[in-house]
């Protein structure tokens, strides 16, 4: 997960009071949702690990990113974005030992700076690194599935706030058709598996996917551009999601992204490559007959 | 540009080294993670001082445990839900000096046994006879745990049987045979229960006892009125059964007294077990629940205090599945077990090595958990666990038994379990929404631990290599010196699987003593009682316990291993009365018979 920074700006500073507060800078808004979920979520239900192990997650990450960004730009990056890794590990990890904090931390921001093309990079960064050590590190490292206590009453509250700040941010259309989409999986997985329905529903109604579907899948930096392709890859992410899950991969949302997400990263830019000689032709054309 | 390109080749490179570290890291864990092939006899004896050998059927034990069949609206997942009841208590009924062994079977209309022990190194199965085999008769539930302690005094261990149903209570007649007593005594009539003890937690010199509920009272597994009776979270769940503290009014009557000595949880709890965690004379109540956190309770004497949040335990709930204490340092302070699940790649919750805080005592008594920087972390599945010297070297060993469910080897029901497990309340509370097992193992075939402590804070898995290697369904775990021999042997009850009685050879060279204590003014059962031993310059505390581990209950007399050549300076008992009794220089290798001094 990064910031949401590069989402538009929203309304002027003459709209009502929360429409202000919510635009006031769209960058801090997930920095400060994330914050609430984890505060509530630890006050309420003692969801951390512990309080070092969140703290040492969220210092590696920012700390990385402060170090990595000065070396390859030259300047302190803004850190919203590091925080939100750090705090997104520090929340989703769930390991008895605390090197799986700094490493998974260290992991997703270094990838950042070195999985680029053309000087995108495309994975997000928290969904690499906590794919990476689920993958590497299973004896050691799970994620969290159940600190929200599976009632409804906190569920309720973090999908109505989090679908409202979403929307704000514009990319309410991700959230929606992915959970649209993991629905009707779900009842085609029931239907092929003989589980019951609810209980492939089950997951969407857990805390991790919480945290996955308002802030990895809706990551601005690491999904395609055009609104159009964000809804067809985040479908092929619930999709990819539903093959994984028909062969029992417990972690199948994180692996459906890692998959999904920079392939259609590369697919974008490959357009684009396309389109930039294709637009330079037509427009160097259309100088000539101008000329002409 | 150059730099650039430099910087990047090197986050590159550190990139890549940062992706091999999980795997640098396991491989360096699995080089110290302790023997992993088994020894033979003289080397395991050599190496780590002592091996068991599984003597179960030279003993004429050949007890195989049988599961309930519930209601058919649970069959989809029955082999989860009918997954407890095996269950192992240690007693010396007929007071021969030979500790005897009962276990619980839970088929319905299944008979648990009482192996007698005939001094030769065999048993025999005298529970019919003796009236307490036949007590999972259709109708009163099935057997979960059982419990002993001298309720009336009369120098004869008392048999509390707990069970998914009707609690029991047995009168012992003298050692010739048991007597129900369970309306007298004003047992309730169903109680769902995997956890009970014995203990005097007023201290007027009469044995309580404590029940915790897992399901509801109100629940009857074989006729459900619905099939809500699942946690209705799987780490915060309250809808468990309720908590029974059932005070001895002296006359062979209890009165339950839960309520006003302030014990009022739903939790599901699994395990149980009392100790003076402060000095002050009265045992203080640690439960295990499962689908949540501890709890712990200070007793006042009077009133019990929910201190599970203010003294640590309380805090990351889990999957409490065992309580036993164990003074692992020689300093005289005791550390609590809890056992979790660890499955890899799926969940990883680590048991609980609650060790209390340097500095801390008293009221303000904090505990952390150690578990990861002893070595005691991850034991799979894990169910019943105990502390106690297996080599006899002079610090505490941990013996830990595991495995859930073990069906076809190459299916697991963990995908499907995880699936559920992380889904809303009113999904995970439904029977019905649970996915169908269909002969898939979940965390099945475990290979179990045996923890030798190092004594310099380390403990290391030694199981195989002294001979601890089968993989059944572990639950209960009892430690005895079966044959008097001063060493300490294992009896592990297994789901749907045989009882093991596991011999233990110990070097010679390590030497022991054992107490064997009989209140007067305390219980007579000396439940509660503590020894201190002090040798060679460090002590060792251990106390009288009612009840320990999962669905277990040790020999009462307790074992110190010594090391070599000790020197024994004291030792004191405290007993449950509150006198203080000094031995000093008590001979080795030697069991003491102690009775309270008037």
């Amino acid at each position: 997960m990064s910031a949401q920074g590069t989402a538009r700006p929203a309304r002027p500073a003459d709209a009502a009071a929360w429409k202000r507060w919510l635009s006031l800078d769209n960058r801090y808004i997930a920095p400060i949702f994330i914050t609430c979920i984890l505060v509530g979520g630890h006050l309420s239900f003692g969801m951390l690990e512990s309080y070092q192990k969140t703290a040492l997650a969220i210092v590696a990450s920012i700390a990385t990113d402060l170090i990595l960004g000065r070396i390859f730009f030259g300047k302190w990056p803004n850190v919203a974005s590091a925080y939100i890794t750090g705090i997104s590990v520090g929340i989703l990890v769930r390991s008895p030992a605390f090197w799986p904090y700094v490493l998974c931390s260290v992991i997703s921001i270094t990838s950042k700076y070195v999985l680029r093309v053309k000087g995108r990079h495309i994975w997000n960064p928290s969904n690499f690194g906590i794919s990476a050590i689920l993958f590497l590190a299973p004896e050691t490292v799970a994620t969290l599935s159940i600190q929200w206590g599976n009632y409804l009453l906190p569920m309720m509250v973090i999908w109505a706030l989090g679908s409202v700040i979403i929307w704000r941010l514009r990319r309410f259309h991700i959230t929606g058709i992915y959970v649209v989409s993991f629905i009707a999986f779900a009842f085609l997985r029931s239907y092929i598996t003989g589980s019951p329905w609810q209980s492939e529903i089950a997951p969407l109604t857990g805390p991790m996917y919480q945290l996955f579907i308002f802030f990895m899948i809706t990551d601005p930096k690491t999904t395609v551009r055009s609104k159009k392709g964000q809804c067809i890859v985040v479908f092929l992410v619930a999709f990819a999601e539903f093959l994984l899950r028909l062969h029992q991969v417990v972690y199948a949302p994180f692996y459906a992204l890692f998959l999904v997400g920079p392939a259609a990263m590369l697919v974008e830019m490959w357009l684009d490559s396309r389109r930039a000689p294709a637009a330079g032709m037509g427009a160097s054309a259309s100088a000539t007959a101008s000329s002409a | 540009m150059k730099q650039h390109r430099t910087a990047r080749i090197i986050a590159s490179i550190l990139f890549v080294g940062m992706l091999a570290a999980p795997l640098l890291i396991k491989w360096e864990a699995a080089r110290r993670g302790g023997a992993k092939s088994q020894l033979d006899a003289q080397t395991a004896l050599a190496r780590h001082g002592f091996y068991f050998q599984e003597v179960s059927h030279a003993a004429g034990v050949n007890f195989v445990h049988q599961a309930p069949t519930l209601d058919p609206q649970l069959a989809p997942i029955m082999p989860q839900v009918a997954s407890m009841g095996a269950s192992v208590s240690i007693v010396d009924y007929d007071r021969d000096g030979w500790p005897d062994i009962y276990v619980t079977n839970s088929g319905e209309g299944s008979k648990n046994a009482l192996y007698h022990n005939l001094h030769d190194g065999t048993f025999k199965d005298v529970a019919e006879e003796m009236g307490i085999a036949d007590v999972n008769q259709p109708g009163t539930g099935v057997s979960m745990g059982a419990v002993w302690g001298d309720y009336d005094n009369d120098g004869f261990e008392d048999l509390l049987l707990i069970k998914w149903g009707r609690p029991e209570l047995y009168h012992n007649d003298g050692g010739h045979g048991f007597t129900r007593v369970t309306k007298q005594a004003g047992l309730p009539p169903w109680v769902n229960a995997n956890t009970a003890l014995w203990f005097d937690y007023d201290g007027d010199g009469l044995l309580d006892f404590f029940i915790g509920g897992y399901y509801a009272e109100d629940v009857d597994l074989w006729h459900l009125k619905t099939t809500q009776i699942m946690p209705d979270s799987f780490e915060y769940a309250k809808n468990g059964g309720r908590k029974y503290l059932f005070h001895n009014l002296g006359n062979g009557k209890f009165e339950e007294v839960s309520a006003q000595a302030g014990i009022n949880s739903r939790r599901w709890a699994l395990a149980s077990a009392a100790a003076d965690l402060r000095g002050t004379g009265h045992p203080d109540l640690f439960i295990a629940n499962d689908y949540g956190v501890s709890e712990l309770y200070f007793n006042d004497g009077k009133q019990f205090h929910d201190v599970s949040a203010q003294t640590g335990v309380g805090f990351s709930p889990k999957s409490g599945m065992n309580a036993a204490f164990g003074d692992i340092f020689n300093d005289g302070r005791y550390a609590v077990y809890v056992s979790n699940i660890s499955e890899d790649g799926v969940l990883i919750q680590g048991n609980n090595l609650w060790i209390p805080k340097e500095g801390t005592a008293g009221e303000g008594l904090r505990f952390e958990n150690l578990a990861r920087d002893l070595g005691v972390e991850l034991g799979g599945w894990s169910f019943g666990a105990q502390f106690g010297d297996l080599n006899n070297d002079g610090t505490l060993d941990l013996y830990l038994t595991n495995g859930y469910v073990s069906l076809d080897r190459e299916r697991s029901y963990w995908y499907d379990f995880s699936k559920i497990a992380g889904g809303n309340s009113i999904i995970i509370v439904d029977a019905k929404n649970w996915p169908a097992m269909e002969g898939r193992s979940l965390s099945g075939y475990e290979q179990k631990r045996v923890w030798s402590n190092d004594g310099a804070g380390k403990f290391i898995n030694v199981a195989q290599a002294v001979g601890v290697t089968d993989t059944y369904d572990g639950r209960a775990v009892a430690l005895v010196d079966l044959w008097n021999r001063g060493v300490l042997d294992a009896v592990v009850a297994n789901q749907k699987g045989p009882l093991l009685i596991y011999k233990n050879t110990v070097t010679p060279e390590n030497k022991w003593i054992e107490f064997a204590l009989e209140g007067t003014a305390s219980n007579r059962s000396a439940i509660g009682a503590q020894v201190t031993l002090y040798w060679n310059g460090q002590r060792q505390k251990q106390e009288v316990s009612g009840g320990s581990g999962f669905a277990a209950q040790n020999d009462r007399r307790l074992h110190f291993g010594l090391g070599k050549d000790p020197h024994l300076e004291k030792a004191v008992i405290r007993w449950p009365s509150g006198k203080i009794q000094t031995l000093d220089h008590p001979a080795v290798n030697e069991t003491l018979k102690i009775k309270e001094p008037a």
